[in-house]
């Protein structure tokens, strides 16, 4: 039983035990809490798990913008809480529940177990190809050279959720300007720190994906941080978040996409096919694609935060 | 008992533990919460798979952490979508109740 | 030297726990909000400043030292208004004495 050892189990036991936390508490808002502190838990999980990317994007988006998104949907649906309790299912079919979820988890964990050793992996194929792309990161490589159309296709879902959130619009406030206005003390703390803190987090992401064509990190992860000190202005109060209707911020959601797309229609003469590099040029069409698309994600995860519009566009 | 297969297990657990909350929690918002617990988990899943198959100088498949981020992105911008519709629905009922209106008719506004 | 390196590394990564540990009790044991975020903030930026103290030798290079310095930062800066926000909002809803 090594150290290594003991440090992962306790890890385990910490997680498993804080999601059951989170699922059996009374309220919604310690449950929230407890979700905010599991995904910080996981990331270290990931970390274990020698994917370190991976625990950047669940640290920044599973615990902290899906934290804020449910934090301010619990605000304001704690009126419901009693109702909801109400319905609660009786202990008999809570039991069968538990026995379904049990037994579902029981056969993922066979299967998982009985995974054949040595393991099938695409690690030969990745390896011998990366030089090629110019970069360091095997993950970036993968995401952006190797299955590009794949993350292509996740910035139009990204895209099309936005818009889904955007028809659920009352008609009154359409194309109007999302979320309440925030009034908050110019001098008070709140505007302090959305003062301070964004121009820090905008230099952390811009480096974060600069390095993250050599070393774990990435637009995804940037692109996050990016939403998340936006969002830290708009709760200070500083800015209002601009009305869905402005052609400039439909233009900033679209340009991650475009310029894809558009490189992706040139690789056609210059490489031979759709999303093919040109070898001596990869990497800086690469940035060049992360870096549009970084802006892109960072207004579209913005924007599904704040939810849907909810003042007409004259105020 | 080694790492991997431990964190295999957690997952697994993760994910019994999602299913568990969405069946029996009768609230939607956490019904929610359940399911990005589900969807965490088959992500730890995952990390256990391309931990597996490390090699040539990679320390993991960079193909399923590839897989991983994607995903957490798109659950992220699912969630986002789930709460704008039940938030919609409070709006326009006063309730969260996912149980039928007794009567044909739509909820009382 | 080395050896030298590793006990600082030990000696400080520990009293960083116990400050830890000192905080976990004070949330635990004190009666009302304010004296808990008093307990908390105090005692878990010493103990980060402790441990990140503890783990400076190993790092190998003044990027990452300076790295591992501006995380020790930013967090004492997030506790700080974090504690201040809630502290704020707390004896604002008390009742007025």
């Amino acid at each position: 039983m090594t150290m290594a050892l003991v440090l992962d189990a306790s890890l385990v036991l910490l997680i498993v035990g804080i999601a059951t936390w989170t699922v059996v508490v009374r309220d919604a808002f310690p449950a929230i809490a407890g979700y905010a502190v599991y995904g910080l838990l996981l990331a270290l999980a990931w970390v274990r798990l020698a994917a370190v990317d991976a625990a950047l994007t669940e640290a920044a988006i599973g615990g902290g913008l899906t934290g804020v998104l449910l934090i301010r949907a619990a605000v304001r649906l704690r009126s419901t809480e009693a109702a909801a309790r109400a319905e609660s299912p009786g202990p008999l079919f809570r039991l069968f529940a538990a026995l379904l979820a049990a037994g579902f988890a029981a056969l993922l964990a066979i299967v998982i177990l009985g995974l054949p050793d040595p393991a099938p992996t695409l690690t030969p194929e990745v390896a011998e190809n990366m030089a090629v792309t110019g970069l360091g990161n095997a993950v970036t490589a993968v995401l952006l050279a190797f299955r590009a159309i794949d993350t292509l296709l996740e910035a139009v879902v990204l895209v099309f959720a936005l818009i889904a959130v955007w028809t659920l619009t009352p008609d009154d406030y359409w194309g109007g300007r999302p979320g309440p206005k925030y009034a908050t003390d110019p001098d008070g703390l709140l505007a302090y720190l959305g003062r301070l803190l964004p121009p820090l987090g905008i230099v952390v992401a811009i480096y974060v994906f600069w390095i993250g064509a050599d070393l774990p990190g990435g637009k995804f992860q940037a692109g996050t941080l990016l939403a998340a000190m936006w969002l830290l202005t708009i709760i200070a109060g500083l800015q209002d978040p601009p009305p869905v209707s402005r052609r400039w911020l439909r233009g900033l959601l679209v340009l991650g996409t475009v310029v894809f797309v558009a490189i992706g229609f040139a690789g056609w003469p210059l490489a031979g096919y759709f999303l093919a590099y040109p070898e001596s040029h990869a990497k800086p069409l690469i940035l060049v694609i992360e870096a549009a698309s970084m802006v892109s994600i960072a207004v579209t995860l913005g924007l599904l935060v704040v939810g849907p519009p909810e003042r007409s566009n004259g105020s | 008992m080694n790492m991997l297969n431990l964190y295999a297990l957690c997952g697994a657990a993760l994910v019994g533990l999602g299913l568990y909350g969405l069946l029996a929690v009768p609230h939607p918002l956490r019904k929610i919460l359940s399911f990005n617990l589900v969807g965490s988990g088959v992500f730890l899943l995952f990390g256990v798979i391309a931990r597996r198959g490390a090699g040539h100088g990679l320390v993991g498949d960079p193909v399923p952490q590839a897989l991983v981020i994607t995903g957490i992105v798109v659950a992220f911008s699912a969630t986002a979508l789930a709460v704008a519709l039940l938030l919609r629905l409070h709006d326009e009922t006063g309730a969260v109740s996912l149980a039928a209106p007794e009567s044909g008719r739509p909820p009382a506004a | 030297m080395s050896f030298l390196l590793d006990l600082w590394t030990v000696l400080a990564v520990s009293a960083g726990v116990f400050f830890f540990l000192a905080g976990t009790v004070g949330l635990l044991r004190f009666p009302d909000t304010l004296t808990r975020l008093h307990a908390l903030t105090k005692a878990d930026n010493l103990g980060l400043g402790l441990v990140v103290l503890g783990l400076l030798p190993h790092v190998g290079s003044l990027m990452g030292a300076l790295k591992l310095i501006c995380v020790w930062l930013f967090v004492l800066l997030a506790g700080a208004n974090a504690s201040q926000l809630i502290a704020r909002f707390v004896k604002r809803s008390e009742p007025p004495a």
